[in-house]
């Protein structure tokens, strides 16, 4: 009876963690598996017809074949995590630290952008830059831009939208680690004759860190791999390597060349990941 | 910064000091001298103003009127890291992310002090705790954090320590033996040290001054034995210690004592021990200064006749009773164990004396229940 017991409890574990790793097997483990194979495949009789045959020169054509958009993408993901960690930093300060009541309806406002689709929204982006935009004409108008300057299908336009689609994701970490600072730690630093800035320097910001990695790694991996952003407000110098993916795979129906590429591009920023982590010497993240 | 405040020095005064939230008066026209290398106590319930005064001598509150000034030195606007004070948080307030080295460093680093090992040394080894120089605070007990937490304060030697319930968070017996070694600390470091605390054994033991505080004035100021023997309010014969508080009625003056008819018996107060305005007078005497006598015994000093024995509890070193009077009152009597005779039972008639000197009056409008009560998020 007793033992009976003991192993259901030994059990439980198990059976609470089973739907999850059902889930992670068959929408995780194994399209990777299936895009690792792929990706070392070649060309069968028909279109579309591929047969493995372990062609590890895939990878090498494939990446010769997308180099310049490859480190684009990481340009552009690494501006954009830059723009939008200058623009949260002091949001995500005023939120957790001079909101006073106004804090919940704040912090409503950053996630309010959700409520529409990703994509909608990066179209409405076209909209604000475009010929009929507020933008264009204020720029025009004070002779920042010239009367045929344009703003969409330009850099600029791919890394702002980036900036803006990923921003919620870089303010709210920031906010989570800021809110748990305890004030008073902030009081005792300025206690020991910190300035406000030095107890920023010394103390607010170490304490952060914590928020800065997170943020910036939930805004650097979707960025890097994004393709919308390109595709609505780019021109084809501003590509991707999303881009390209998609396009392999959709157009041009080379199915090892696009898995070959999704594969470099997750092994890059695992690596790269792995390095900023290290670096941080933080291993709280998240 | 300037160097003249930092090494202001002297005795610290508070001056018709008031701080308002709106219409709520925190800290009331307070008005402070705490001697340069005294231990000084504000000591009241949560609530009373003690840590907002707290605050704005730390400088973390702007009072809404009023000065302060160490020495010569106006310090009443200056901001936090300009003053020569320095402050031991109730939550310790460590900073989380440096080492136990680095947090005590961190004052004299900010004051631009380059070699700061051997200063740092010496207050962990004061506090008794070198060896834990590069652990982080999580990595410390309760106890422990508490010590560091001093040490980065003193590290900095300002002219004035703050403390503000510093021992709160510790549980009763390291409580008990941190407030014995902060005493000795304050003796070996000689700076001015001002706690905050509501627990009044706390103040009592580590005090050589305790000003009361309640409803945000200052209600009496005393050495320990001072407010305890004499004390001059209700609110504070009850808030230290316990008393038994009489509404009686001067009725005749003999020599330097003053007659008090209580319900019809008659008892006195000296003269200098009370401070009842007119003939109304609230007649205060401790549990453990009346003795308890069955009924027939003949007694000197001043007696209360007609005593019946409602409860008794018997705690080791004492007996505690409560003595139901022919007025309907109870009054407590603290009886030491020490002659060998059995306590008393409930229901036995008896009489209660005590010697004159330790009688004291009150102002007969006193409420005599204020500072009695037990406020319920305190211990």
């Amino acid at each position: 009876m007793a033992l009976a017991t003991n192993r259901k409890k030994k059990l439980w574990p198990y059976i609470l963690l089973a739907p999850g790793m059902v889930w992670l097997v068959i929408f995780f483990i194994a399209p990777i598996v299936k895009l690792v194979s792929t990706s070392t495949q070649t060309q069968g009789v028909n279109i579309g017809e591929y047969v493995q045959s372990y062609r590890f020169a895939n990878f090498i054509d494939a990446f010769t074949g997308a180099a310049p958009q490859f480190f684009r993408s990481f340009l552009y993901a690494g501006l954009a995590t830059a723009f939008a960690l200058m623009i949260s930093y002091p949001l995500a300060y005023a939120i957790a630290f001079k909101s006073g009541k106004w804090k919940n309806t704040l912090l409503v406002l950053v996630v309010a952008p959700f409520f529409t689709s990703f994509l909608l929204r990066t179209i409405a982006w076209e909209q604000i830059l475009g010929e009929q935009g507020l933008v264009l004409k204020t720029l025009r108008f004070l002779h920042i831009l010239g009367p045929t300057g344009h703003l969409t299908a330009t850099p600029f336009a791919v890394v702002a939208g980036l900036t803006y689609n990923f921003l919620p994701f870089m303010t709210l970490p920031l906010y989570a680690s800021l809110e748990r600072i305890d004030p008073r730690t902030l009081e005792a630093s300025g206690d020991l004759y910190a300035s406000g800035f030095t107890t920023f320097r010394k103390v607010t910001f170490p304490l952060s860190l914590p928020g800065v990695v997170a943020g910036t790694l939930l805004t650097f991996i979707p960025a890097a791999g994004d393709y919308v952003n390109a595709e609505l407000l780019g021109n084809p110098q501003t590509k991707m390597i999303g881009n390209v993916i998609a396009a392999r795979y959709l157009q041009i129906v080379d199915y090892p060349g696009a898995a070959a590429l999704s594969f470099i591009l997750m092994a890059t920023i695992l690596i790269l990941v792995l390095v900023y982590i290290r670096k941080m010497g933080t291993d709280e993240v998240v | 910064m300037t160097d003249a405040s930092k090494s202001a020095k002297g005795d610290l005064k508070l001056s018709s000091l008031v701080k308002t939230y709106g219409e709520f008066v925190a800290v009331d026209d307070l008005s402070l001298l705490i001697p340069e290398g005294s231990f000084f106590a504000l000591l009241g319930h949560s609530g009373c103003g003690k840590t907002t005064t707290l605050r704005m001598i730390a400088g973390l509150d702007e009072p809404t009127s009023g000065s302060i000034h160490i020495g010569n030195t106006d310090i009443t606007y200056q901001k936090p890291y300009d003053r020569p004070v320095n402050t031991v948080f109730q939550n310790y307030a460590l900073f989380p992310h440096l080492t136990i080295f680095e947090n005590i460093a961190f004052g004299l680093r900010r004051r631009g002090i380059k070699d700061v090992k051997e200063q740092v040394d010496k207050v962990l080894n004061l506090v008794e705790l070198p060896h834990l120089a590069q652990r982080k605070p999580t990595q410390l007990s309760g106890g422990q954090q508490q010590r560091i937490a001093l040490a980065r304060a003193i590290v900095n030697r300002p002219a004035l320590l703050l403390l503000d319930e510093p021992l709160g968070a510790l549980d009763l017996k390291l409580r008990r033996q941190m407030q014995i070694e902060l005493k000795w600390i304050q003796t070996e470091v000689g700076l001015t040290f001002v706690h905050v605390t509501h627990d009044q054994e706390e103040a009592m033991t580590m005090a050589d001054t305790i000003a009361v505080m309640n409803e945000g004035k200052i209600e009496q100021m005393g050495s320990p034995a001072d407010l305890y023997d004499s004390p001059r309010t209700a609110f504070v014969a009850n808030f230290l210690g316990q008393s038994n508080l009489i509404k009686g009625r001067v009725v005749d003056s003999d020599g330097d004592a003053n007659v008090v008819e209580i319900h019809g018996q008659k008892v006195k107060v000296l003269k200098n021990r009370s401070v009842a305005k007119d003939s109304s007078i609230l007649f205060g005497i401790r549990p453990e200064k009346i003795r308890i006598q069955p009924g027939a015994h003949q007694l000197s000093g001043c007696v209360l006749e007609g005593g019946v024995i409602s409860d008794v509890s018997y705690i080791g070193v004492s007996t505690q009773y409560q003595v139901e009077m022919p007025w309907g009152q109870e009054l407590m009597v603290f009886e030491q164990n020490d002659d060998g005779i059995p306590p008393l039972a409930k229901g036995d008639p008896v009489k209660l004396s005590w010697e004159t000197i330790f009688s004291f009056g009150l102002d007969g409008s006193e409420d005599a229940s204020a500072g009695s009560e037990v406020n319920p998020d305190e211990d």
